[in-house]
């Protein structure tokens, strides 16, 4: 497989655009015309061919452009990237997992060659090619989490498991929706997820950690989170607030389609085998408004979602003074035809949209 | 979400592996050691981990946990090493009496419930009996780390010090050996005493041994959270008895010698499972209806959940009385 990386940005001029490949791909969150919360989790053992659940991380045609991204908020912020004393075996263990996994999936772009502590690793794309010391931090340029997750996309939580109990206690995180690891760090699963509306009363959060405390060496697993997002920012931190929030009052009726973005989080749990810890990399997708309505299950699909989400939810996600915007947009994309179960676009038994 | 669902699978993930040497150790206790039959490197493990090994017993299957003892840095090989116990329901006799080199086995991957906190300054180790064998992996761990541990070790005897002379002859100033036949003791009160802050404490051993360690922890002032313990139980024989599953509607009959879990997969019912020790909490089970005593044996529901008879462990509790319906 051979991937055409896109030059593009995400800020400034807002180059970033999906091809029609990536449309098709896009992790499309919804599987009926509703939504609630739920833990919706399912193992991590792959998905089919060519789909963003196929490999255990997915590289994508936005990865450099991603990358470079990463770097630019690093530059500007390095406590987007943290990590307590304790947790620098995680750090060893997420960077190993991710070296085996993406040059086994991916063998024309990564190369790991291992003789005992003796690591080559070799990263086509990003034109990396460096000999290191397993385990011995003085023969990498920064620290292993750090250095592997500047070469990988989405966002990384290191969670440490105590008594029962799981702590953020090392992250990079650079790809949020409005979170802060720098706020977070050192937190428990409750206190961190504090702010989340009505699912704490509906019992989410305990069921969710009871889940994630069980999960276990060799059985990662993966669920769906999702948001909205005006023009195809990765950064939207708390930290620059300023910079993104005011962007939300920029939607017109004609430039809806092309800046509003649905944005699509693929949360996968894996156990880090030596340290015991798990690591929660959070993949950010990004689709504009009038690339998804071009599948026509979708759009019909997106309108009905939005339309019926309630207040809190809407609120939560900070879209609640868009909707009636949205929904304008969406409805001229929903012809109140019936939509098949599932995710997939189904493209070729869901009608075109009826005018 | 839907995308690809697939259902999980109870218990871990598996790997095949051959025997590759039995070592006897003592009267008590032999050492198995395993390389993958596809001749590939195991995964790294976390000090502490256990796995279970399945066995087949004359058509029986079997499913044991022990403690990993090997180095983890060591992905060439895992090893456990089983004290035999003759009053049991046989999985180590099994072990002790059938299992050559060169046999094939089933291995889950590795689960920690007993991890070493990383955040520790130092490491108190604490081991009754075959209660040693998560501390070998730990020892191996922080060696390699460069961490900061002693160990404190009773026996029954000087030959049934298992592991006792090579520890003591590769780090002579961090283990300390107790023989109950000499009347030695460990000065626990003494050792808590003197410890820096940051130390956590371990144990692993007999039930008894585990109670005074955390019960004399806090006599002294010491944080729950830096006490850790480990005891598998193994499920005990106890009166037979039936059981109705509500959601695969067929009544399962429990034999004497077999744990509740055990006669639940025997009917071909796919039960969560893990460590079948009472200590995960992975086959909790909601109980519909009952009329009878539950005997609870189970260290992951608490004393109210107990007293309830809602919920049930099946890997080690059992029942007796005239109905109990099971959510399963």
């Amino acid at each position: 497989m051979t991937i055409q990386f896109n030059e593009e940005t995400f800020r400034d001029d807002y180059s970033f655009r999906n091809s029609d490949r990536a449309i098709r791909r896009f992790p499309f969150p919804f599987h009926e015309d509703s939504y609630m919360y739920s833990v919706n989790m399912e193992q991590h053992q792959g998905g089919p061919a060519g789909s963003v659940y196929e490999m255990r991380f997915d590289v994508d045609e936005h990865y450099v452009a991603e990358m470079q991204d990463r770097a630019i908020v690093l530059a500007e912020d390095p406590l987007r990237c943290q990590s307590l004393p304790h947790m620098t075996l995680a750090g060893w263990d997420t960077l190993e997992l991710i070296m085996v996994s993406k040059s086994e999936d991916y063998p024309d772009l990564f190369e790991l060659h291992r003789d005992g502590d003796r690591w080559r690793w070799i990263n086509k794309p990003l034109g990396i090619d460096h000999t290191f010391t397993f385990l011995d931090e003085t023969t990498l340029p920064c620290g292993p989490l750090e250095y592997i997750t500047r070469q990988a996309q989405g966002d990384f939580a290191v969670l440490d498991q105590r008594g029962d109990m799981l702590y953020m206690d090392a992250g990079m995180v650079t790809t949020q929706a409005d979170w802060s690891l720098d706020f977070d760090i050192g937190m428990d699963f409750f206190e961190w997820h504090a702010p989340v509306p009505l699912a704490h009363e509906m019992g989410i959060f305990k069921r969710a950690l009871k889940f994630l405390l069980n999960i276990r060496q060799g059985s990662p697993a993966r669920r769906l989170n999702w948001t909205m997002t005006v023009n195809p920012r990765l950064d939207t931190s708390p930290e620059n607030y300023h910079n993104w929030g005011v962007q939300k009052s920029t939607l017109t009726p004609e430039n809806i389609g092309a800046k509003q973005h649905l944005r699509v989080e693929l949360q996968t749990f894996y156990r880090l085998p030596r340290s015991n810890a798990l690591l929660f990399p959070i993949r950010c997708y990004l689709i504009a408004f009038q690339d998804l309505v071009t599948i026509p299950k979708w759009g019909r699909r997106l309108h009905r979602v939005i339309r019926d989400l309630p207040e809190e939810l809407a609120d939560y996600k900070g879209f609640i003074a868009n909707r009636p915007l949205m929904l304008e947009y969406l409805s001229r994309h929903d012809d109140g035809l019936p939509t098949s179960p599932g995710v997939w676009p189904d493209l070729e038994t869901e009608p075109p949209l009826q005018t | 979400m839907t995308a690809a669902p697939r259902k999980t699978k109870a218990g871990a993930e598996k790997i095949d592996v051959t025997v590759s040497a039995v070592v006897p150790l003592n009267d008590l206790v032999t050492r198995f050691e395993f390389r993958r039959t596809d001749g590939g490197a195991f995964p790294p493990f976390s000090a502490g981990s256990h796995t279970v090994v399945e066995m087949n017993d004359g058509g029986r299957t079997r499913l044991n946990p022990y403690s990993l003892m090997s180095d983890p840095a060591d992905t060439s090989t895992y090893a456990i090493s089983v004290r035999r116990d003759d009053e049991g329901r046989g999985g180590s006799l099994y072990m002790h009496n059938n299992v050559r080199p060169g046999d094939r086995l089933t291995l889950s991957y590795p689960v920690n419930l007993f991890p070493i906190d990383l955040r520790g300054h130092k490491h108190v180790f604490l081991a009754g009996g075959i209660g040693i064998t998560p501390f070998m992996a730990m020892i191996a761990h922080l060696e390699r780390m460069g961490g900061a541990w002693e160990l404190h070790y009773a026996c029954r005897s000087k030959a049934l010090a298992t592991y006792a002379d090579d520890l003591t002859r590769a780090h002579p100033s961090r283990v300390h050996v107790y023989y109950d036949d000499q009347d030695q003791r460990i000065a626990l009160e003494d050792l808590l005493d003197g410890q820096p802050l940051g130390t956590h404490v371990y144990v692993c051993g007999p039930g008894g041994m585990i109670e005074w360690v955390h019960r004399t922890a806090a006599a002294h002032g010491w944080p729950e959270e830096n006490v850790h313990s480990e005891e598998f139980l193994a499920p005990q024989p106890g009166k037979p008895f039936e059981v109705y599953l509500c959601k695969s509607d067929i009544t399962v009959h429990v034999g004497e010698n077999e744990s509740l879990l055990e006669a639940i997969e025997r009917c071909g019912v796919d039960a969560p499972f893990l460590c079948r020790g009472g200590a995960c909490g992975q086959c909790e089970t909601d109980v519909l209806e009952a009329d009878g005593t539950f005997e609870h044996r189970d260290h992951w529901l608490d004393e109210d959940e107990h007293a309830g008879g809602r919920k049930i462990m099946p890997c080690v509790s059992r029942f007796t009385g005239k109905k109990l319906v099971l959510d399963r």
